[in-house]
């Protein structure tokens, strides 16, 4: 590795640790990255922090406590480029469920002394504190887009993430529709690719967890959902998962809930 | 050569397979009729139907001893004639390699009238213009043709309204017809090629009444179409660019693409660029694309039909009208494709039927 190597950051909000990991898990690429950026800063991978400024930072994870307000600022200061990924990073992720309901309930159920938890009411985006550079989805992200935005980055490009839908990586990929043949819901039509389709691949119907399509008409699709069987909770609860606070996926809870 | 009878695929699978050709042929896989290589008659497909409407396929067991009994599968030959992602070039440095153009050999066992005609309008696009594709036409000549009569065409079936079926007139090497009581096929030949494979086949000439119970097959089959299309006058039909129809199809349409990955003659496509973290190689390949992207009208950073409506109504002009003009021929073969496979029912026909 050259001296003048562009350095890399790995920072952590609330999050699974699933996204940091996908780095790790690029078994044959991990040597060319490595190669090619110098790995400063990634807890996950090595306990010996190195300083800051970087050149790339990815950011994990969604903004719940007080402190992460504080160390968003901190790493956005301390990086050229910032780019987010996962869920949570990029839309609230799970966690943002404590939109819809009290956090203050949700603390004094789960913890035996909720009076030592310092928590915000929601959970955010890190595009709603600080300027993103490029946001990469999925519940994990993709291990080839990630790459593609390691390459992009490197090469001073635009990354190739297309923000249509799942069903063009499906059909391409070659499977049969789990909804037209099997009658099994699916949100891949409303859904952003990226994944190549991974669910239905299974013979399972798409979760959401890249998040809304460029053009998402779920009002067309929930429709048809519940001639499909899906009941309104289920529906609500559907786009309440991974994206519950992404606007359009908002839009279809309510939508759902209206015509319920 | 006049037509003859066989009493089995096997000794045509052995002698396409001697002859070096991959054989694809329909099989049932996850709940659907799928195109794949199959190595001997027993993998077919048998005693099994489909029953197609909008937004629904499902396969019924019909326990007879029939192998070709369904309609069109959501395979069209387009996997094959145009394959979702290809390589286009690799740079390395100032080098520019192109990419190898592979062609295998494949032969396509029970393809039916309108996939012949999606095949001959896919023709006039890649070879037919001013800039032939020439890895479209090696794929095309590796590929050998070998159709069947539809005998029960599907609940979205509208061939017979496009002129396209579903009688094999054209477009094939060999084409078959199965006949039950007992089972067997009548065998046409449509190639010098064709002609070469059933004359080493083990076969009978084809009496006066096979060949009357193959017309019949057809016949019967032309009365069972599942939708019609009034061509008359489309084009004119088409010109309602104000009609509040689009609005309402708009406000159903998912702008998913599904239609348009079925579609055996849509043919459009993007390249994307990526670069190697390994040793700087970049690499363009194509990809199928749709007209139901936003990506696909992106000029400037900004889509050109960015509405709904304004995307479907695009899809259904250039498919039934402008295609005519482009090309002298309809985009539309009536497979039926696009509306079983469309994930909220969508028909075609009814949105063409609606139109002032």
């Amino acid at each position: 590795m050259d001296e003048q190597a562009p350095r890399l950051a790995v920072w952590k909000f609330a999050s699974c640790d699933g996204c940091q990991l996908t780095l790790l898990d690029c078994e044959d690429e991990l040597l060319s990255v490595a190669a090619r950026l110098e790995i400063a800063y990634f807890l996950e991978a090595s306990s010996a922090p190195g300083p800051g400024p970087y050149d790339l930072s990815l950011v994990e994870g969604s903004i719940t406590t007080p402190e992460d307000l504080e160390r968003i600022r901190h790493v956005r200061r301390v990086s050229r480029r910032l780019v987010t990924i996962g869920a949570c990073a990029t839309a609230g992720g799970v966690q943002a469920l404590r939109d819809f309901a009290g956090v203050k309930e949700f603390a004094s159920v789960v913890y035996a002394r909720p009076d030592y938890i310092a928590t915000l009411d929601r959970s955010t985006p890190i595009s709603a504190h600080v300027p993103v550079d490029f946001e990469l989805r999925g519940c994990p992200i993709d291990r080839r887009q990630l790459l593609e935005v390691i390459s992009a980055f490197l090469a001073g490009r635009r990354p190739v993430v297309p923000a249509h839908s799942v069903c063009v990586e499906c059909k391409a990929r070659g499977n049969v529709c789990v909804m037209v043949a099997h009658g099994t819901p699916c949100l891949g039509p409303v859904t952003q690719a990226g994944c190549g389709a991974l669910c239905p691949s299974f013979n399972r119907g798409c979760y959401g967890c890249f998040g809304p399509m460029e053009s998402p008409n779920a009002a067309g699709l929930n429709h048809w959902l519940r001639g499909l069987g899906m009941s309104t909770p289920e529906l609500v609860r559907i786009y309440r998962t991974y994206h519950a606070t992404t606007e359009p996926f908002q839009r279809a809870a309510e939508e759902a809930e209206e015509h319920g | 050569m006049d037509a003859v009878v066989i009493e089995s695929l096997e000794p045509l699978i052995a002698e396409l397979r001697s002859r070096g050709f991959a054989v694809v042929g329909p099989v049932v896989r996850d709940g659907a009729i799928r195109f794949e290589e199959i190595a001997s008659a027993g993998r077919l497909a048998r005693g099994v139907t489909d029953d197609q409407e909008p937004g629904r396929y499902r396969l019924r067991e019909t326990g007879d001893e029939m192998i070709f009994s369904f309609a069109a599968s959501p395979d069209s030959a387009k996997r094959y004639t145009q394959p979702p992602r290809q390589a286009l070039f690799r740079m390395r440095g100032e080098r520019i390699e192109e990419a190898e153009e592979e062609a295998p050999r494949i032969a396509l066992l029970g393809v039916r009238a309108c996939d012949l005609a999606a095949i001959g309008v896919q023709d006039r696009v890649f070879l037919g213009g001013r800039h032939p594709d020439p890895a479209y036409r090696l794929r095309r000549e590796a590929l050998l043709l070998v159709a069947v009569n539809c005998a029960v065409p599907g609940g979205t079936c509208f061939c017979v309204s496009m002129g396209t079926g579903p009688r094999v007139t054209a477009g094939h090497d060999i084409a078959l017809t199965e006949l039950a009581a007992p089972h067997r096929f009548v065998v046409e030949i449509g190639s010098e090629r064709g002609e070469e494979i059933v004359r080493a086949l083990p076969r009978a000439p084809a009496s006066a009444r096979d060949q009357a119970d193959a017309e019949e097959v057809s016949r019967t089959a032309a009365g069972r179409m599942g939708r019609q299309v009034e061509t008359e006058g489309i084009q004119e039909r088409l010109s309602a660019h104000d009609s509040p129809r689009w609005q309402q199809v708009g406000a159903r349409c998912l702008t998913c693409a599904n239609c348009t990955m079925v579609c055996p003659t849509c043919f459009c496509t993007t390249v994307e660029d990526s670069t190697s973290l390994a040793d700087g190689t970049a690499e363009r390949v194509e990809r199928w694309d749709s007209c139901f992207t936003l990506g696909f009208s992106e000029v400037n950073g900004t889509p050109v039909r960015g509405s709904n409506p304004g995307r479907y109504r695009q899809w259904l002009t250039h498919k039934f009208s402008t295609w005519i003009d482009q090309f002298g021929m309809s985009g539309c073969v009536g497979c039926g494709r696009c509306i079983t496979w469309c994930p909220v029912g969508i028909d075609v026909t009814e949105e063409l039927a609606n139109l002032p």
